[in-house]
């Protein structure tokens, strides 16, 4: 373990320490895994509401007058049907299609604002800035807004009645992945209805100095409601059942969008975009390998990342992430598998500490919000 | 942090080991728990199998951790605890009574040096546990 001296800290560090939680390092920052418990905090936010530190993640503004050609060459998805006021998944890719990261961008009033992971930030920020350099005829400003922009995420069906106790938006009027410039408690701040739980919810984004204020004041007005703190934990739990990528898990420089399930944020008709041609390859060849959803059938403990996936003794994958759902009461994972044995109902052997232990692939996500 | 149990010897690896006539019971300490977080699944040994002192002999997962447990003396494995194969979550809620894992027949005398008191084993977990 790195000693916490070497790791970056959020705004609200001394705030978890405070509340005792267990701490551990995650992209390089000092990070709470959990406060209370991963099981109750995983219960909160599917059934009340939960609140989430997310000071590690990057954000990057786009501004210019040619903010919007130079993000379309950049990212995977359509950026010119994105209106203003909502916000959209993309990938950032490499010429061979491969993955740097997942993003998620909101188109604001005069901006664009990138949110990236903590882990990537400066991979993508330099990648951003050679990709700019490449065209000087694009009057473009790349700005890199970590340091100076906090953020949280308050999720869970209570989430809606939480935040609207501390902002005088209409947020009863704020459909899903739309987004909103409002004061929170006086604080100018960015509100997305969007989140990273399958639950409904919002992520805030306003002044880092405000962290602390903000964090206190949403965990106050949530009690009631049995609004809890939530770690990295329950993060990893809650996004997992709703099958939401993890990058360095599902998504790597190694992996591309189609094999990963995520055609749907790859736009081929929007025009030339960096790695369209090695996808359109892909996609015409069919891709090689498939990520699948599987549930363990017999008892012999979790799967977890990097196990390996076998169909009749032969070796046809590897784990991306797998855990115990406490949704489902049974332990469940992702696998990226050869496209030939990647099918609902079909059945995998995940090697469990030199065992294989037999799965059934299922339909995905795991766990989806009523009504949805 | 509650109380450690003076009735038994504890293992850097954060297991206890609890010593009555020839037979050593073992299990896994409230610090072991509440560093592991909620307990998921528990795999422990067969009746009959023989253990050298230091062998993994079972594992403990929880939701994001996967940790071995080691056996803190030689010796053959007498009776496990197949309740926690169904009640996972017995490891948290009673680390120290409830969540014994497997009795031990003593190979030899249980005096390893690297068996720690309760005293020994509170400095070990004060300077960080590892």
């Amino acid at each position: 373990m790195a000693a916490t001296g070497e790791l970056r800290q959020t705004a609200l560090n001394s705030a978890h320490r405070r509340m005792s939680a267990k701490m551990v390092e995650f992209g390089g920052w000092d990070m709470p895994v959990r406060y209370s418990g991963d099981l109750e905090e995983h219960r909160a936010v599917r059934a009340a509401a939960g609140l989430f530190d997310l000071g590690h993640m990057g954000q990057v503004v786009v501004s210019g007058p040619d903010a919007l050609p130079y993000l379309q060459w950049l990212v995977t998805n359509d950026m010119a049907s994105l209106n203003e006021g909502s916000s959209r998944y993309a990938l950032l890719c490499k010429p061979d299609g491969g993955v740097l990261d997942d993003l998620f961008i909101y188109r604001l009033p005069g901006r664009w604002f990138v949110v990236v992971n903590a882990s990537n930030r400066e991979r993508d920020v330099a990648w951003m800035w050679a990709r700019r350099v490449e065209h000087p005829e694009w009057d473009v400003t790349v700005d890199d807004a970590t340091d100076r922009t906090g953020m949280l995420a308050l999720q869970g069906p209570r989430a809606e009645a939480i935040l609207g106790r501390l902002t005088p938006a209409d947020l009863a009027a704020l459909p899903y992945f739309d987004a909103i410039e409002a004061s929170i408690l006086g604080i100018q701040a960015i509100i997305g209805r969007t989140g990273y739980t399958g639950e409904d919810g919002f992520e805030l984004y306003f002044p880092i100095a405000e962290s602390e204020r903000l964090w206190e004041a949403i965990l106050e007005a949530g009690r009631p409601d049995g609004l809890l703190p939530i770690g990295l934990g329950a993060r990893d739990t809650l996004r997992l059942e709703a099958k939401m990528a993890l990058y360095g898990h599902e998504l790597t420089e190694e992996v591309n969008p189609l094999e990963a399930g995520l055609g749907w944020a790859v736009n081929f008709d929007k025009g030339d975009f960096i790695g369209r041609d090695a996808l359109l390859r892909v996609r015409d060849e069919k891709p090689a390998r498939r990520l699948v959803g599987f549930r363990m059938v017999e008892r012999g403990g979790a799967p977890r990342a990097e196990y390996e996936v076998q169909v009749n003794g032969a070796t046809v994958g590897h784990v991306t992430s797998g855990t115990h759902s406490p949704s489902l009461g049974q332990s469940i994972g992702l696998a990226l598998v050869d496209r030939a044995v990647a099918g609902v109902g079909k059945p995998l052997d995940v090697i469990i500490r030199g065992k294989p232990v037999r799965a059934e692939q299922v339909k995905t996500p795991f766990y989806k919000r009523a009504g949805k | 942090m509650s109380q450690l149990p003076t009735d038994r010897r504890y293992t850097k690896e954060h297991e206890w080991i609890k010593i009555e006539g020839d037979i050593a019971t073992v299990g896994i300490t409230e610090f072991a728990q509440s560093e592991l977080g909620d307990v998921t699944y528990v795999e422990v040994p067969k009746v009959g199998e023989q253990l050298s002192q230091g062998q993994a002999f079972g594992v403990v997962e929880s939701v994001k951790a996967v940790s071995d447990i080691y056996a803190p003396v030689a010796g053959e494995v007498v009776e496990v605890n197949d309740s926690l194969a169904d009640e996972p979550e017995t490891v948290n809620a009673s680390p120290y009574e409830g969540a014994w894992m497997v009795k031990l027949r003593l190979a030899g005398p249980a005096d390893s040096p690297d068996l720690l008191s309760a005293d020994e084993y509170e400095q070990h977990i004060a300077a960080g546990g590892h």
